[in-house]
């Protein structure tokens, strides 16, 4: 069986939120991780591999700076690593991303495809299921177990109050939960092979069937018109020096005075 | 692509079970106000089977027209036969704006409609808008106007982005659930009801539905709830969450929590507010021992009315409470509880 697996390299968003003196997000002072539900994809596809046999191919677009977590995969178990980096595909928004994301995958075969829910930078959710969209694919969004059964895949797709179980024949594309899985650590051995392992970079002229005007900024439908720093509303009374009582009865009167009670 | 050919504000309207979810009204309260400046209809797309009859409760929150696609290939939600359906829709009639819920369905139909007609879309909406793009007259630029202007926050919540989709259309969203407002239903309303079928062939795309499981639960949506007693990591154990539980009887509300609630294993996923739980706006917020790390703060800054009791006064969530105490929840909670219980017996 033969696995991509689509990982972003994305600032941690989770621990040091890190703002330069003008208010503005300081993404140099930021660790950059690999995104954890990618992360969670990569230990699906390794698990896969472990039980099945597989090959593992990890693809993602970005700077040359997102070799790292492509070394970082292929150091947890990962076959063959490429990078895509192109500067006409820089600032690109979902469409334009898995417009260059399917471009790169038209070469490669493959029996699945698993990318992450959605990345922790920009929380859209998108990417996956539009690669799937260009390649004619089905698609599972929302995986939480995934079963190969000779052609097919028994997995299960998470809803709000439900899950589906559902049977799809590959070549199929599933997202992957971070809740998925408890990802595997680097092994010494794979941080020592993967430093010396051989990177495929690909640019422009490497996507297949793909048109100059759907990549990049201009060729991206959404335009940012605005961003900025959360405007926060400005904090209330704080109150400090109350025992318990006091403070009790300071709430009571507020919930009173607004005919909460 | 004609944009003036495009016209009017679609919503998609989702059911489960052939029941309307409160996403569909939320989003229909939204689109009045967008048509209005636009001068423009407001059209709800209902797909599923057997689902005609949810029409006149569209009709109820603000839907002008229903679009049905009604078809036994869509009785259970799947990506490929919903996805064409919505597809079909927008490619025959055509709409300036196009709505759908940031929902578990959501997220997977709205990316796929999205790249099938080639338009572009923005995710998780908090706020929409119509207005210019540029926003501010930009020379060399042409200002387009009564563009929808679609505000999102991301880096976690850490920033906010507001989009436009000024050259292709219809300019799609999908929307947090819990944060339009829905209008008071207009009794009697009925709606212009059109039935549309694009056909439906089985293709490689089409999966099969094995098992629908649903989680039993008998646990509230917290996105209802008019009064929120909300704990975190600061209420020290589950059994602690009694003292919240005891509040949230007295004030008439239910109880949700933070992130690491959660992450403890303390209380289910369903009760988990913020960026990765549930976006909800009730109308009393009690914020007790949640420190208010910002992911947190996104799924609950517009609460009418926000209590925080905390014992470290550096905590980040006094900067966006209403009203703050600085104290030890274990004595100050059961206190509260007790005076409220008070004051109610004295009314």
């Amino acid at each position: 069986m033969k696995i991509v697996v689509c990982i972003k390299q994305v600032p941690d968003t989770k621990g040091g939120v890190a703002f330069n003196p003008d208010g503005t997000l300081n993404r140099a002072a930021m660790l950059a991780i690999m995104n954890p539900d990618d992360k969670a994809g990569l230990e699906a596809a390794l698990r896969l591999k472990d039980q099945y046999g597989a090959e593992v191919t990890v693809l993602t677009m970005g700077l040359p700076k997102a070799t790292d977590v492509l070394q970082e995969a292929l150091a947890m178990g990962a076959d063959k690593a490429i990078l895509v980096t192109d500067r006409v595909l820089g600032g690109a928004d979902t469409w334009a991303t898995s417009t260059t994301i399917a471009g790169a995958i038209r070469n490669l075969d493959y029996d699945l495809i698993i990318t992450g829910r959605q990345a922790i930078d920009g929380d859209t959710a998108q990417v996956g299921p539009q690669i799937a969209e260009h390649l004619g694919l089905p698609v599972i969004s929302y995986t939480q177990d995934i079963k190969v059964d000779g052609d097919y895949l028994h997995v299960q797709r998470q809803f709000e109050d439900r899950y589906h179980v559902l049977k799809v024949k590959m070549p199929c594309l599933l997202t992957a939960l971070s809740e998925l899985n408890e990802p595997r650590y680097m092994t010494p051995k794979g941080i020592w092979d993967a430093v010396d392992a051989d990177i495929t970079v690909w640019g422009r002229k490497d996507l297949k069937d793909v048109d100059d005007c759907n990549l990049g900024l201009a060729g991206s439908p959404t335009k940012i018109a605005k961003a900025s720093d959360k405007v926060r509303k400005g904090a209330g009374e704080i109150v400090k020096d109350l025992d318990a009582d006091g403070a009790a009865r300071a709430i009571t009167d507020k919930l009173l005075e607004k005919h909460i009670i | 692509m004609n944009l003036e050919e495009y016209k009017g504000v679609f919503v998609f309207a989702q059911q489960v079970d052939n029941e309307l979810g409160n996403i569909a009204f939320e989003l229909l309260g939204k689109a009045r106000e967008l048509a209005q400046p636009l001068n423009t209809q407001v059209t709800a797309v209902l797909v599923g089977y057997k689902v005609k009859n949810l029409a006149d409760q569209l009709a109820e929150y603000g839907a002008d027209r229903v679009i049905v696609v009604d078809d036994p290939e869509l009785e259970v939600y799947r990506t490929e036969p919903y996805a064409h359906a919505l597809a079909a829709v927008i490619n025959e009639y055509k709409p300036e704006i196009m709505l759908v819920g940031a929902t578990a369905i959501g997220r997977d139909l709205g990316p796929t409609v999205s790249a099938r007609v080639a338009t572009g879309l923005t995710a998780d909406c908090t706020k929409l808008d119509i207005g210019d793009f540029p926003l501010q007259p930009k020379e060399g630029v042409e200002t387009k106007h009564n563009q929808l202007l679609m505000t999102r926050p991301a880096f976690g919540g850490n920033t906010i982005a507001t989009i436009a989709c000024p050259n292709n259309r219809p300019q799609m969203a999908t929307v947090r659930p819990g944060v339009m407002q829905k209008i008071d239903p207009i009794s009697g309303a009925k709606a212009e009801v059109i039935e549309f079928n694009p056909g439906f062939t089985p293709n490689n795309r089409y999966v099969e539905v094995e098992e629908v499981v649903r989680k039993v639960s008998d646990v509230v949506d917290i996105q209802n709830a008019k009064i929120l007693v909300s704990g975190g990591r600061g209420v020290g154990s589950p059994e602690n969450f009694q003292i919240l539980r005891d509040l949230a009887k007295a004030v008439g509300g239910e109880v949700s929590c933070s992130r690491a609630v959660v992450d403890s294993g303390w209380m289910p996923k369903d009760m988990q507010v913020g960026q990765t739980g549930k976006t909800v706006r009730p109308q009393v917020y009690f914020a007790i021992g949640i420190s208010g790390a910002i992911q947190h703060v996104a799924g609950m800054e517009e609460s009418d009315y926000i209590i925080a009791i905390n014992k470290d006064e550096d905590a980040p969530i006094f900067d966006v409470a209403d009203y703050g105490i600085v104290g030890d929840l274990n004595k100050v909670v059961p206190k509260l509880t007790q005076m409220i219980n008070e004051a109610k017996a004295n009314k």
